[in-house]
């Protein structure tokens, strides 16, 4: 049961406790919480509600509704693909299969090494089809921006 | 020493434009990080200083900097005098005028604030009116009405709260400006606060545009810094308090009220309206919400007077605004214009027609929830009421081009997909909608029982745009049923 205490010493608290009185501070702590450990353990998600005055419920709630709140350990190369329709006109579909198979994982998996998500629009229509490694956003993508940072 | 200037804009970041500052540094150049003119097919573009007047070159790479500072307009690359380069010519900028120029935290941090402060609220509201500027986000809602409910409704605490959740596919005139000049939202949001008596603000900025945060937040830091935000703006007395808040991913969010739940720190779920937020918005006060252009469109309504801008534009679409061409075109970017422009000058006059060198098959409208057009529509002009008539919208002003290769049965399935995965889920229209029509295009793309299957989807699409609580799932039959009606027969094969 150690994984469901909330823990007194858990620097995620620390972070918690920073928000407590910021306006939609809950969601912020839990971005932060994300940002620093990768993910949302459950646990972290009890040091939360403990510090927020919430229900684990409904931290657990918040933390499904979000796409960028993860709930497991984050792999070190993080790719995702955009999928909207500015980068579809320009072979955003075709430029998911080859990184799919470049990377041996489908959309939406996760290896050790890398994970693969879908992102619906990096604001960059006008130079599509886009792609995000690790935070940086790449436009007019195509497998090479990959093959530099995850040689096959 | 010559001083050329590289934009620090995600656009041109994400071309490569670190590495071409970084080049130019290295050359001994004395290196500026402006803004994006908006000309993202240019990016990275790389200006030099000269005789007071400034040379411009396009989709510039680390090794062309030294050809580029020695044959100047010689160079292939170079598009002539920036001001003169065509496309940024035909433009008429009311909000992105100083965007690119400098460095965005080096643009005055006012330009109207002071004399606004010296007016009563009633006349700021008034000059607003007489604009006649409507809601840049997509629903296209006169802007005073707004102004004068959150105004007019008795409350101990009101708000200003800024839709920066740009999350339709195609726009991008919001991390701009957020990224090219955020001194022109914050002091339109001060403005608005100053008129509406609120005076607490927030930014909800969605957390994919990283760069657009790290600027705004710098903005705010200065605009503090000189007594522009705070308790006593310019020794006024009067108090306007701005923050920023980054969202945790979720297209919804960009729907006022998701966006205020999700403010307030809950999941991004709907609400039901009314009422509105102007009447109960953050924390239930009275709120004042807009996208990020329409508060930016203020100072300069202010500067120039709301009769300036109403001479813009063409019967009740008043004013300029910020279209964002994308998708497979040969020069996306952003075309800031009066409305009346015709689809067919921002795709074909503009954009040059596709990338891909064939013919244009469709034009999407307004972003994930906006209607596929087809060619024989492109002569319409681009006001609310005529895109209206078309059974479309404007929206955020997104417009996204597709060639003769786009199957429009993938894109209606695309529509259902994409509400399936954004929807709220507070509504069963929406979110079981989404996944039987999703379904149901795919069971037409396979040819199953394609008679039965249509009159099933054009069956849900009236219930969803009927019984759903919001614009998501109320919207989402407008991709697929504009599809269906002008290519049947993508969906008969």
């Amino acid at each position: 049961m150690a994984e469901t205490e909330s823990k007194s010493d858990d620097p995620a608290r620390e972070i918690a406790e920073r928000y407590r009185h910021r306006v939609g501070g809950v969601l912020t702590a839990l971005r932060e919480t994300v940002a620093r450990f990768g993910y949302v353990s459950r646990s972290r998600e009890h040091v939360v509600a403990d510090v927020f005055n919430l229900s684990r419920a409904e931290v657990r709630g918040i933390v499904s509704f979000y796409h960028d709140l993860k709930t497991t350990p984050q792999p070190p190369v993080q790719v995702r693909v955009c999928q909207a329709e500015a980068c579809q006109s320009v072979g955003a579909r075709e430029l998911t299969t080859r990184v799919e198979s470049h990377l041996g994982i489908k959309l939406g998996e996760t290896n050790d090494a890398v994970s693969l998500d879908a992102v619906y629009c990096l604001g960059l229509c006008a130079q599509a089809p886009s792609m995000m490694v690790n935070g940086r956003p790449l436009a007019r993508a195509d497998l090479c921006d990959l093959a530099e940072e995850i040689p096959a | 020493m010559t001083t050329v200037f590289v934009p620090l804009d995600t656009a041109a970041v994400a071309a490569g434009g670190d590495a071409v500052a970084a080049a130019a540094s290295q050359a001994g150049l004395e290196v500026v990080r402006n803004g994006s003119r908006g000309l993202c097919w240019a990016e990275p573009m790389l200006e030099i200083e000269e005789d007071g007047a400034r040379l411009a070159f396009a989709n510039v790479a680390a090794g062309d900097v030294a050809a580029i500072v020695d044959q100047r307009e010689g160079h292939p690359k170079c598009l002539g005098k920036v001001d003169e380069v065509e496309y940024l010519d035909r433009q008429t900028r009311a909000v992105f005028d100083r965007a690119g120029i400098r460095n965005p935290l080096d643009l005055s941090r006012t330009t109207i604030l002071q004399e606004c402060l010296d007016r009563d609220p009633e006349s700021l509201i008034a000059e607003i009116e007489t604009s006649g500027l409507r809601g840049r986000g997509g629903a296209g809602f006169p802007a005073h009405i707004k102004w004068r409910t959150v105004f007019d409704t008795p409350g101990e605490q009101k708000y200003i709260v800024c839709n920066a959740d740009e999350g339709d596919s195609g726009t991008f005139a919001d991390r701009l400006l957020m990224e090219g000049d955020p001194h022109r939202l914050i002091e339109g949001m001060t403005i608005a606060g100053i008129a509406a008596g609120a005076t607490r603000g927030y930014v909800y900025l969605r957390s994919e545009y990283p760069l657009a945060a790290e600027v705004l937040q710098s903005a705010l830091d200065n605009a503090y810094d000189d007594g522009l935000l705070g308790e006593d703006i310019l020794g006024s007395g009067k108090a306007f308090d701005l923050e920023l808040f980054i969202g945790a991913g979720a297209y919804i969010c960009g729907e006022e009220t998701s966006l205020l739940e999700s403010l307030e720190g809950k999941r991004g779920e709907i609400r039901v309206k009314p009422p509105v937020p102007a009447i109960s918005g953050l924390f239930g006060a009275p709120t004042l919400v807009h996208n990020v252009i329409s508060f930016a469109a203020v100072p300069a309504i202010m500067k120039h007077g709301g009769a300036w801008y109403a001479d813009m534009g063409v019967g009740r679409s008043t004013g300029t605004m910020a279209f964002q061409l994308a998708g497979n075109v040969q020069r996306g970017g952003l075309i800031e214009v009066p409305f009346g422009i015709t689809i067919d000058e921002i795709v074909n006059g503009f954009g040059g027609g596709t990338r891909s060198g064939r013919p244009i098959r469709t034009v999407q409208i307004g972003g994930p929830l906006g209607a596929y057009l087809s060619p024989a529509e492109f002569d319409t002009p681009l006001t609310y009421e005529a895109i209206a008539e078309l059974g479309a919208g404007i929206g955020h002003g997104g417009i996204v081009v597709f060639d003769d290769t786009v199957d429009l049965a993938r894109q209606a399935h695309y529509a259902f997909e994409f509400c399936e995965v954004e929807s709220c889920g507070k509504c069963t229209p929406c979110r079981l909608g989404s996944v039987r029509g999703k379904e149901t295009i795919a069971g037409i793309i396979e040819g199953r029982d394609v008679e039965q299957k249509l009159t099933i989807i054009e069956d849900l699409c009236e219930v969803m745009e009927t019984a759903s609580l919001c614009q998501m799932g109320g919207m989402t039959p407008i991709p697929v049923m504009s599809a269906i009606k002008r290519f049947p027969e993508d969906f008969r094969r």
